[in-house]
């Protein structure tokens, strides 16, 4: 009986070959794992515990590893009032995370000082740090905190950031 | 039911001297003299069983002289019973004793009225600012400081600016009218 001579393919390798790009590579292996960096200032920070726990369950988004070293995290989630006396200490561990790093103002206090037209309250952290998203809301329902972190992976998506650096680099080298 | 301690209040008016005495739905409030303050909290507590110190409010009457109240609320654990004393500080004085050798948790209160006020106390242990920060040129309960707060800044340590009150405070007016009526964007409008 003729038998089929095993031929160069393996349906094990195959499986594991992908052809994207490399952006595309590296903004979908970010945005599926954003370590929060959890600055919980007032009741914002409880609504960002209820949206770790059970019944929200931010896991299923990649981002349950609330990191309390700056060092280890990807995205400053700032949960509540900051105050004057605090803004600085906020801005110093946002000086400390590593790039590539995103910032989320939860809630009307981290967005724009909210009710608190007062000489003690930063009027919003963007004084101060730059926000890629801000979430509504006094406080924000889990919901709303979780839109937020999925238009945050939406717009890491639409990042090019290697395209980019070659592009400087060419830059550099021509100039 | 009134928790006036009646034997107390009459045991302080025949040792020191009471500038005022008020009653008001069952709570006395004795107005004392400054200087006396540590004097007759020390008495309130070791002779009348005044154990625990509940406050130490201060109070800004901008306009009236002496323009800087100080209210102390004491307390009785043993017998149920409540006890206000007030001092009034004019503003050449500014300083009175403090009470933090009677009751220890007056230290914070007293830096409390100290950083929002600008009151000293004589004798504190550690009289430093402690809700601002060290450095902070205001003191922002007075009634002459705005609401909104004014510019300062310390390189490295704080920073503060005014914050935007958009034609506010808004003020909200007793009555039956609807709230669109009762609350104006702003005051005078």
């Amino acid at each position: 009986m003729a038998q089929l001579a095993p031929v160069a393919y393996d349906s094990k390798i195959e499986g594991n070959i992908i052809f994207t790009r490399l952006d595309a590579a590296m903004n979908w292996m970010r945005k599926n794992s954003l370590w929060p960096m959890p600055m919980g200032l007032a009741c914002c920070a409880i609504e960002l515990m209820a949206s770790a726990s059970a019944r929200f369950d931010i896991a299923r988004f990649g981002s349950e590893v609330m990191r309390f070293s700056p060092r280890q995290s990807d995205v400053m989630i700032v949960a509540g009032t900051v105050t004057y006396k605090m803004a600085l200490a906020v801005k110093r561990i946002w000086d400390q995370m590593p790039e590539p790093k995103w910032c989320i103002a939860m809630g009307a206090c981290a967005s724009s000082g909210g009710m608190y037209r007062s000489y003690s309250v930063l009027q919003g952290i963007d004084h101060l740090v730059p926000v890629d998203i801000y979430i509504s809301g006094c406080p924000p329902r889990p919901e709303a905190l979780l839109e937020g972190l999925m238009r945050l992976q939406r717009k890491i998506e639409k990042e090019h950031s290697f395209l980019d650096q070659k592009r400087a680099l060419f830059d550099e080298v021509s100039a | 039911m009134s928790h006036s301690p009646k034997a107390a209040i009459s045991a302080l008016e025949s040792k020191f001297k009471v500038l005022e005495k008020k009653e008001f739905r069952g709570e006395t409030t004795l107005t004392v003299d400054p200087k006396a303050i540590a004097e007759i909290a020390s008495h309130a507590k070791t002779e009348l069983g005044f154990d625990m110190l509940l406050d130490i409010a201060g109070v800004d009457q901008f306009g009236v002289d002496p323009r800087f109240e100080l209210v102390y609320e004491l307390y009785s654990t043993t017998k149920g019973e409540w006890l206000r004393l007030k001092i009034q500080v004019s503003e050449d004085a500014m300083e009175v004793p403090t009470v933090s050798k009677v009751w220890p948790t007056a230290d914070w209160h007293e830096r409390e009225a100290y950083d929002m006020y600008g009151l000293r106390f004589a004798g504190h242990p550690d009289l430093r600012r402690i809700l601002m920060w060290e450095g902070y040129p205001f003191f922002p309960l007075r009634k002459d400081f705005p609401l909104g707060g004014k510019p300062s800044e310390m390189p490295d340590v704080a920073f503060s600016d005014a914050a935007p009150l958009q034609g506010g405070p808004f003020v909200t007016q007793p009555g039956q009218a609807t709230t669109k009526d009762r609350e104006p964007r702003a005051r005078g409008e």
